[in-house]
């Protein structure tokens, strides 16, 4: 054990991590930005990124409907084209998920998980039982993995051991049942060290999946954050042996920013990372764009919105 | 001790910026003089695919302003002509080798062309659209919208007339464009775009390409996000080439004989026909 499970040696081990260099993992992501990917390596990235998208709605507005539509699109994102990937999970807030579950199961869409924002999404600002009974609900609605945000009020005072027992809490209430993301709203969380500091913390209270932000605060997904959070679960790769994933989410929408990504993760955490289990990208708009790019590389020339479907 | 000119390496304009070429490319263009006048971005295909890109998201909110607010801003586009004309008219006698009193002319119908479409913008549904007779209790209107994206090849000569007369037609129907420079007469199309950042045209309603025509036409002629396409600059061959491919998406392909003709504006336009129960 890295920690002993008091605050105390948290607060240590976490207080002991090194800072990261701001300028340099600034400049870091910018030159990976500039990696050139073309023809059959684009290709297979264009493939990858849609198999690792977390199709996503959360919004007020979503209705069965619409969700049925999303779980239609998920699993055959281009129906003029089988070979096309299905998605990796679709992504819906706690009443939804039933309805996406079932939906899922109806048309082949069976190895496709539902995601759950559970535990007061997007803020985070509910008292510890009604986040239990959220996540409970979530499960027995038949959510494959909970999203779960991180309290960024307690993290940000420094009371590291309530934002600690509270990942625990629900991971308990997951156990085997469901995959465990942790949202820390980087947009929230101010500079990189804190980033640092609470993917740790998310990974020693039990995350499967750290994740990068809600989409409801921008700044989101930068690459820098993204970086950063990629080191993190290589060095605790390094120290436990356990692979824990990475969900960048908001702001990327174009295949270009996925494939940015890819490179971030390929050249960062390692070919490990690169595939579904492991790392995700939590969009709606960019699936749109992923399956544009794809037929021009299909069709040899490029292709219009008006080509695929509207969400 | 003599003074050496400064010359331009002009840019494109896309989406309201005046970006270089991804490419990086450029080329040589010369007066009739046989003079060097200035460097021209080489435009490539992929600078077409942000141009397309940034018209498309320019396109809603021009389509949706209303026919008189687009009138205005096409009139505003004249008012700023009018006080760089002399540019205009060096630009002309430079490329064209024509006299002042020649380029003035043009300089001045060409002002008078945006004019003249400005005042078309809110009378095209009077003119176009109408009230129909249907055997039931409904209201039936036919309305003129505009189609999307539309890429111009504006014609080489007259220089700048050319521009203003394919692209002017265009906008006022409420269409995005991208307008592809003539390769040997740029100069009037790139300082029209500098115009048209200044003359309240919001971004990405006209994006302006520089450099080989036979190098983007048959990119133009297969993009699907693209739906319309005034050959008027093409040969009768590119044409045909450009009409092949443009099947896929049904582009609307035009030439048209007429200079100044509100034909130039309807053919860039769709009409969408609305049934309304009676006292609902």
């Amino acid at each position: 054990m890295i920690i002993d499970g008091s605050e105390s040696s948290l607060k240590k081990f976490l207080a002991e991590l090194s800072p990261v260099d701001q300028v340099g993992a600034e400049a870091r992501a910018v030159m990976l930005a500039t990696r050139s990917i073309k023809t059959t390596s684009k290709a297979w990235a264009i493939d990858t990124a849609i198999s690792m998208v977390d199709l996503t709605t959360l919004e007020g507005a979503d209705s069965p409907g619409k969700v049925k539509a999303l779980c239609a699109k998920a699993v055959r994102p281009d129906p003029t084209d089988l070979t096309v990937p299905s998605v990796g999970a679709i992504c819906v807030y706690n009443d939804m998920v039933k309805i996406a579950r079932s939906e899922l199961d109806a048309i082949g869409g069976k190895d496709i998980p539902v995601a759950a924002v559970a535990t007061a999404f997007p803020s985070g600002r509910a008292s510890i039982a009604v986040k239990k009974i959220d996540t409970q609900d979530a499960l027995d609605a038949g959510a494959n993995e909970i999203d779960m945000v991180i309290d960024r009020g307690a993290f940000l005072s420094g009371k590291l051991g309530e934002v600690f027992e509270e990942i625990k809490t629900i991971k308990e209430i997951c156990g085997n049942k469901a995959h465990l993301k942790v949202i820390l709203e980087t947009g929230e969380l101010v500079t990189y060290d804190n980033v640092r500091k609470a993917s740790y913390l998310a990974m020693l209270a039990g995350a499967d999946f750290i994740k990068t932000s809600t989409g409801k605060v921008a700044p989101a997904a930068t690459a820098p954050v993204v970086m950063v959070m990629l080191e993190a679960v290589r060095d605790y790769f390094a120290l436990t042996g356990s692979r824990i994933g990475v969900k960048p989410a908001g702001g990327i929408r174009t295949t270009k920013d996925a494939i940015r990504q890819l490179v971030l993760v390929n050249e960062t955490a390692g070919s490990e990372w690169l595939k579904p289990s492991l790392f995700r990208i939590g969009a709606s708009a960019l699936l749109n764009d992923l399956l544009m790019q794809r037929m021009k590389l299909r069709t040899g020339h490029y292709a219009g919105a008006n080509y695929v479907t509207v969400d | 001790m003599s003074r050496i000119d400064v010359n331009k390496t002009y840019k494109l304009f896309i989406g309201g910026t005046f970006p270089r070429s991804e490419s990086g490319r450029v080329y040589e263009i010369k007066g009739a003089n046989k003079k060097f006048i200035a460097n021209p971005a080489l435009a490539s295909r992929k600078d077409l695919r942000d141009a397309v890109v940034a018209a498309k998201s320019a396109g809603s909110g021009w389509a949706n302003a209303t026919a008189f607010n687009r009138g205005q801003i096409l009139y505003r586009i004249a008012e700023i002509m009018q006080g760089r004309s002399e540019q205009f008219i060096d630009e002309i006698c430079l490329l064209e080798g024509v006299s002042n009193k020649v380029a003035k002319l043009q300089v001045e119908e060409a002002i008078d062309t945006w004019v003249w479409y400005s005042g078309w913008c809110d009378k095209l549904s009077s003119v176009s659209g109408s009230q129909n007779q249907v055997s039931g209790p409904f209201y039936n209107f036919t309305t003129p919208e505009a189609l999307g994206v539309v890429a111009v090849f504006a014609e080489s000569k007259p220089s700048l007339l050319g521009v203003v007369r394919t692209l002017a037609p265009v906008i006022a129907a409420g269409n995005s464009a991208v307008l592809i420079a003539s390769e040997s007469y740029p100069l009037p199309a790139i300082t029209l775009s500098e115009v048209l950042a200044t003359s309240d045209l919001p971004a990405g309603v006209v994006n302006v390409l520089t450099g080989k025509v036979s190098e983007l036409a048959p990119w133009v002629g297969s993009h699907m996000e693209i739906d319309g396409v005034d050959v008027a600059g093409l040969s009768k061959k590119q044409e045909d080439e450009i009409k092949l491919v443009g099947a896929d998406n049904l582009k609307r392909i035009h030439r048209f004989s007429t200079t100044n003709h509100p034909e130039r504006i309807l053919s860039f336009m769709e009409h969408k026909t609305i049934w309304h129960p009676i006292g609902i």
